[in-house]
């Protein structure tokens, strides 16, 4: 591993968060994500896991504590748990929003968002309205929306969440693909330890009440990983000791 | 094919129920030998329509031009006071309930006093028609403008949208449906805002609307006449409906529920 992928890109440091209705959400949350690594955060809900990536993507802010950037604040994509599409603009409206919005051309946007659809296997969806596409497209598109600003840090709030097992590790294969080909950072939030295993090199388990990392775990397994990976002994065996780990951070009520 | 069948049937059995209506109206008139200035058949009201054709399209056109200008401005004024409420939740506070007062405050009790105030009366139909007209299109638009999926709003925080921007493309282009809806009931009420208002300034000044005309037949005992006028307003009711149904289709099913055919 070279030197970019050990660095941080942002530090969350002693961070609490106390929603206006007296719930504390997160209380000392020591968190980094690490240039290029893709991180997972895993826990039950209501641990804050959520709450510390609008954080980090500047929709929520701290109590008290600091979120610091390492150099610049780099340019970031969201997706929502939701699609979150306009369902009066078009696939290639949507995707296009972003570079609008940022008061890039029609003209320069045109290859950047035929770039992004490739990329999540949308080509030739771009008359489509959001209404003719299932669950799994649109999820696609809010990616490629995501990917067309060529962000550097990619945070994706339980996105695959709504979605059937099948097309679930359809994009899963498929966001590895376009992590490993951008060389992005990825933090993900998700409440599945097979696809936090299957997806990352790090996860980080968070317990609730309050909020907070609770383990840290290295996912020591090679890229790219297929859908053989799933059957084997290595992915068994982090399955194992990520779900324990979970278990721990439940007080052990947590049943694999 | 059953879709084919559903249609025609949808078509044709008001036209069905209407005809036979009128049947049974001309026969009633008949059988009964109900005088003319009491109650009219069909066939004698179509003929007067016929008759009265000249003057009564004019005056068609004289009532269009208050309906349709009233609905212009109530289109501008509802939908950029609309878009004024949605800047600021103080402004919306402030002005809200002046226009719900505005709203419910009957319209014919309203007309004289304006039509005391403004002297030309042209104008003075217009200002009533708007009244009427206006609300719906507000209180509709600014529903729609403040109906935005916080996730939305989320992302446009992300693309660091100008508050501008927010509003271009996420709120107005959301408010569509909302603001079309009102459309939809704005058109009928501003002629109906028209009618009233020449209805009370009819017997003042000498009005040529359409209002006027059917007041003028009921002075001379020519009760076809009222009839007839009477038919050309309810026509040009559905007829401004049916546009706004139409146009509201045509700006709405290619995303929205409301317009949109299911597929498969």
């Amino acid at each position: 591993m070279d030197m970019q992928t050990t660095s941080s890109l942002v530090r969350l440091r002693q961070v609490d968060k106390t929603f206006s209705n007296g719930t504390v959400a997160i209380k000392g949350l020591d968190l980094d994500l690490r240039a290029g690594s893709f991180t997972s955060l895993l826990g039950p809900s209501g641990c804050g896991k959520s709450t510390a990536l609008r954080m980090i993507a500047g929709l929520a802010s701290p109590s008290s504590g600091s979120v610091d950037w390492v150099g610049v604040r780099p340019e970031l994509g969201f997706v929502f748990q939701e699609p979150t599409l306009m369902p009066w603009r078009t696939v290639w409206g949507n995707v296009f929003l972003p570079l609008r919005i940022a008061g890039v051309s029609r003209r320069e946007a045109e290859p950047r968002i035929a770039d992004a659809l490739a990329r999540v296997g949308l080509t030739g969806f771009e008359k489509s309205y959001p209404r003719q596409l299932s669950g799994g497209m649109k999820m696609r598109v809010s990616i490629a929306r995501a990917l067309v600003t060529r962000p550097a840090l990619l945070l994706m709030d339980e996105p695959f969440a709504a979605l059937d097992e099948i097309t679930r590790s359809r994009l899963n294969d498929d966001l590895l693909q376009v992590w490993q080909a951008e060389r992005l950072t990825i933090g993900f939030v998700t409440h599945s330890v097979f696809e936090s295993v299957f997806l990352s090199d790090r996860i980080l388990v968070m317990a609730a009440r309050p909020g907070r990392v609770v383990a840290d775990i290295a996912i020591d397994a090679p890229y790219p990983r297929t859908e053989d990976f799933r059957t084997t002994d290595i992915y068994n065996h982090y399955c194992r000791v990520v779900s324990q780990a979970l278990k721990q951070a439940m007080g052990g009520h947590h049943d694999l | 094919m059953t879709f084919d069948r559903g249609r025609l049937l949808r078509m044709s059995l008001p036209l069905l129920v209407g005809l036979l209506f009128l049947v049974g109206w001309e026969v009633f008139v008949r059988v009964y030998a109900m005088p003319v200035y009491i109650l009219p058949g069909p066939i004698r009201i179509a003929q007067r329509l016929v008759e009265e054709w000249g003057t009564l399209s004019d005056s068609l056109l004289v009532t269009l031009q208050v309906t349709f200008g009233a609905l212009l401005f109530a289109i501008l004024g509802g939908g950029g006071l609309a878009v004024l409420f949605a800047q600021s939740k103080w402004i919306e506070a402030s002005f809200f309930p002046y226009a719900v007062i505005l709203q419910v405050t009957p319209i014919i009790a309203i007309a004289p006093l304006i039509l005391i105030y403004i002297r030309n009366t042209e104008v003075a139909l217009l200002v009533c028609a708007w009244i009427v007209a206006f609300f719906p299109i507000l209180s509709n638009t600014t529903l729609g403008l403040n109906s935005v999926d916080p996730n939305f709003l989320d992302l446009m925080q992300l693309y660091r949208a100008k508050r501008w921007q927010v509003l271009w493309f996420l709120r107005m282009p959301g408010a569509m449906p909302y603001f079309l809806g009102g459309l939809k009931i704005a058109g009928g009420l501003s002629l109906i805002g028209a009618v009233v208002a020449e209805f009370t300034a009819g017997t003042a000044t000498a009005g040529t609307g359409l209002a006027y005309r059917i007041l003028e037949s009921s002075y001379r005992l020519d009760i076809p006449r009222m009839y007839a006028g009477l038919v050309l307003l309810s026509l040009t009711g559905v007829l401004i409906f049916a546009a706004f149904s139409f146009l509201s289709w045509l700006l709405l099913h290619r995303w929205h529920d409301s317009a949109a055919k299911r597929e498969g």
